[in-house]
Parts: C-alpha cells; structure tokens; sequence
C-alpha cells in the first residue's frame, strides 16, 4: 500500500527516543537495523535495554541484523485513528526477526485482506523516512 | 513458594460484602471517584460495616492510593494502589488474604470506580508517553488501543490452533443471552452468529461485536478474616485459592501469542491453594474484553487442552441453560466495561453465591472461578470463590 503522506506532514505519533533506545533509531536513519545481543549468554533481544533480560548481564553489544524475518502476527486496523501512520485499513504486524527477536510494526506492499497475508510469510525491512528525525522500519512481503 | 504452605490460606478469608455504584452506564454527571465512593459506601452496607471499620484501602485507577481514602473520609494504616490493568481487583483480593494473615488489616476494602466513557474526573491525559516503550515501539505502528492489541492474540490463536470467527462469535452470542436476564446490562437486544460476523469491522479478526462495550461505574468488596465475617450481615463467601502473574507489558513482548502464559501461572496457585477440582466449579467469571479472552482464559485454566477452547465453547455451551455457565452478569461484552472489568467478575461471583441473581441465577452454585486479564494479555489473576471453607 503506497504512503502518500509527505514527509513534512507526517502526524502520526512519533516515538522519542531515550538514551538507552536511541541508538536503535539512529541507526534507522542510516537504513541499518541495530538490535542487541549479549554476549555472555549469547541470546539477541529487542527493545533496547542496558542490560539482557534474559540474564541481567551488562555485557552486551550492538550488531546491525539482518532485516529479514517471518510475519509472526498481524491485524488489520480498520479503526478511525486520528493521525494514522498508513491509510486505513493497514495491517499492524509482529515480525520475528531471523535473529529471534520480534518487533511490533506495518506490513507494506500487500493488500490488507486477511486471505493475501499470511503468519509466517517471509518478509524483509522496508525503511520509512517519515520525519528528517525518525525513520519507521516497516516491512514487506520478501521477494 | 512450596504448594502445601499455600494451601494452608485455602478459606481464612471471605468476601463479605460487594457491590457496584449506584448506576452503571453512561454517566456524564458522574465523576470516576464519585463511582468509587458509591460502590464503597454500597459494599460497607451489603456487609454491615462502617468506614470506622476498614483499616486496609486497595485501590486503583488514576489516582494515588491516598485518593480514595481521603474522599470516603478513612484513615487507612495499610493501602496499596497496584496497577496491572483490568485484573487488579482479582489480584487485590490475594494482597488481602496475605495482609489479613499477616494480622496488619482485618477489614480491607477493595474499591474500583471508571469513567471509561464519560471522562469525567479521570486526570491528566489518557494514554502513553512517546518515550515509553510502548510510546516508542508501539504507538508509531498504528495500534491505537486494545482491539488492535489483543487481536495480534487472536490472530496467532487461529492460525496455530484452526481457531474461528465463528467460534468467537458464539463467546458473544452466548454472554448476550446472559445479558437479557441482567437487567442492569447496557446491551440486552438478542444477537445470532451471523450479527457478530456482519457488524462493523474494528481490527480483523475483530468486528465491533468481539469487542467489549465502553462505560462508566464502579465496583467495591468488603473483606475480612473468615473469623470476623461470621458477624457480618450476609453469608461469608469464602476465598479458597488466588493467584496472579505477569509475563510482559506491551503486547510487542508476549512471549507466546496463542497462550496466555500468566493465566496458566495464576491459574496453578490458585488451583493449589485451593485443592479445588475443575469438576468442583458451578460458574465460571472470565474476563472478556474481546472474545478471544475467555478462550484463552480455559485453556490456560486446564478446562480444555491448548488449542480446544474454541470448539469447547461452540454450540452455545457457556449460555443460559449450557452445560458451563460463563459470565452470567452478562460480561464485558453485554453488560458494562469500565475499562478494569475485573471488578464486576468478583461482585457477580459473589451474588450468584450467595443466591441473589433472579433470573440469571445459577442453581445450586457453590463454587466459582473468578479470572481476569491485565493490560494486553500482560498480566492475569484468578480467584476461586465458594460458600463453604
């Protein structure tokens, strides 16, 4: 589904980044998908945090990921947001990342009908520029 | 903690006296602590207590824990103000048990009062910070409120487990019949399958009729040692077991989408504490902010296997005359949802026990399970209630 909005009128909420987090989001702005990892128990976790929430280790790293992965879980959002992000309906989607991790975000580039999109399809990072300061990692059926 | 130290609380507290707010609805004249004080002052009564009498305030919303309390006049010497979403009055109800046996309160009120629709005396602004996480890694997508999150949970349900939207009509279908029965319910007019499936779309795989209503009220409980509420002015409803638990916040972080791990975690303390069998259970109080809910809420609970609660509640098995009676005050779906239905689980649970509900009431109950949801599936706490200790 094309984004028509213009980047210089983009409403819908954006995310403020904090200092454990911002990393992530300048990362986006270079089209890179940074994510964490411990490196004591090797486990890969997203959101950001200070320390692994699988052990509470402090020793962890920074590593930009792949962008690929699988749709996990989706809905359609048909509601009447306010200042949505996508053109109604969209599909809000949880992307399981090849690396383990899952984020929350929207799947582009296929009709919002639930016969077309599928858990589990593959899909691969689409980045949206929608402000000069923030970059949205969308994603996309991959090809 | 060891399983047989738990079971030792089983019965040494009771629910001895619970109410809601004068009115349930849609309540523009009526301010979120007006609600609570209503119910509070109607639960004190239902017990034949005074103010003087509580010296324990739990207590949630948008306020502090001091709030409630100043506005009823009461001096508490222990409050508590935990904030897990809807379930926190499930989870209150064990917070009192540990207090009363612990000998730091003996007569604790529990007081819920909501604004969801109205507004009205709710504070400050109503939802996330953009630089909390959910603020951060949520809102930017679009997600835009609990349809749009709990869906996510349904979504996967149906793809692992075959799960319909038929089967999640039938949730809707049944507890609107329990609904006609209630005459305090906001939406009574009888709905079929296909009513569910043709109503607006909201957030696939949810139409408006998966969703709960949106309301204002409030609810209280009155609780007290099993000692104490032998002199209490109706039948001591008994808490045999509770639990509660939490797994994630943001719904981005459920660790399984098609099971509802803090159910299954509150559920097993509950279950231990009180020694209580499936079999034993005459009503079931589950939680239904969306259909999905009480699906996942049996199978967590072990009434069915993972992936059964769909086909478990087909044909109409949870309505007026089915062989499982589910939310017969007529749910969050029919009857009211402030917004932290919890709550009204409880005072339902409590009423059909005691053999208050009229037409709507289950013949013969003596034991109930009481279960709720927190934020998106967050956090869970269950309660199994019963006339005898």
């Amino acid at each position: 589904m094309p984004d028509d909005r213009k980047t210089s009128d983009y409403k819908s909420p954006l995310p403020a980044p904090t200092p454990e987090t911002k990393p992530f989001w300048d990362g986006l702005k270079q089209r890179q998908l940074r994510i964490q990892r411990c490196l004591d128990c090797k486990q890969a976790y997203f959101y950001p945090r200070n320390l692994c929430p699988h052990c509470l280790s402090k020793n962890v790293e920074w590593f930009t990921a792949s962008g690929r992965g699988k749709l996990h879980t989706f809905t359609i959002n048909h509601r009447p947001l306010k200042n949505p992000p996508l053109e109604p309906p969209f599909v809000v989607a949880i992307i399981e990342l090849e690396e383990g991790p899952r984020l929350m975000s929207n799947l582009v580039g296929v009709d919002p009908d639930p016969a077309k999109v599928r858990c589990d399809m593959p899909v691969v990072i689409d980045f949206a520029d929608v402000t000069p300061e923030i970059t949205l990692p969308r994603f996309k059926p991959a090809a | 903690m060891a399983l047989e130290k738990l079971h030792a609380h089983r019965g040494t507290i009771a629910i001895v006296g619970a109410a809601e707010s004068d009115e349930l609805g849609k309540l523009p004249h009526k301010s979120a602590l007006m609600m609570h004080a209503e119910a509070a002052r109607n639960a004190l009564d239902d017990a034949g207590l005074k103010a003087k009498d509580v010296d324990a305030v739990l207590s949630t919303g948008r306020q502090t824990a001091n709030d409630v309390p100043e506005y009823l006049g009461i001096s508490p010497r222990y409050l508590d103000n935990t904030q897990m979403g809807g379930c926190s009055f499930i989870a209150h109800l064990q917070h009192a048990l540990g207090l009363i046996n612990a000998g730091v309160a003996e007569v604790v009120l529990i007081t819920h009062g909501e604004s969801g629709y109205s507004w009205v005396g709710m504070g400050g602004g109503r939802g996330f910070g953009a630089d909390t996480p959910a603020g951060q890694f949520e809102l930017p997508f679009g997600v835009g409120g609990p349809p749009t999150r709990y869906s996510l949970a349904a979504t996967r349900h149906m793809h692992e487990f075959g799960t319909t939207k038929e089967q999640l009509a039938e949730v809707a279908v049944a507890t609107r019949k329990w609904a006609q029965l209630n005459p305090k319910a906001l939406m009574r007019d009888p709905i079929t399958i296909a009513d569910v499936l043709n109503s607006k779309m909201i957030s696939w795989p949810f139409n408006l009729l998966d969703c709960c209503v949106v309301t204002d009220g409030g609810g209280a409980l009155v609780v007290t040692s099993a000692e104490r509420a032998q002199s209490c002015k109706k039948k001591p409803i008994y808490v045999l077991g509770t639990g509660e638990a939490s797994c994630h916040s943001i719904i981005v972080q459920m660790p399984r989408f098609h099971v509802w791990d803090a159910a299954v975690m509150s559920g097993e303390r509950a279950w231990a504490m009180s020694g209580v069998k499936h079999s034993d259970i005459d009503l079931a109080m589950f939680y239904d902010a969306f259909t999905i809910v009480p699906i996942l809420a049996l199978e967590a609970l072990g009434f069915c296997k993972p992936g059964e609660g769909g086909p478990f509640v087909a044909n109409q098995r949870t309505a007026p005359g089915g062989a499982f009676p589910m939310n017969t005050n007529g749910g969050g779906l029919s009857y009211t949802h402030t917004g932290m239905y919890g709550m009204f689980s409880l005072v339902e649970a409590v009423r059909q026990l005691r053999g208050e509900c009229g037409e709507r009431q289950v013949k013969g109950a003596t034991t109930a399970v009481c279960h709720g949801t927190g934020g998106i599936l967050s956090a869970a706490a269950t309660a199994i209630l019963s006339t005898d200790r």
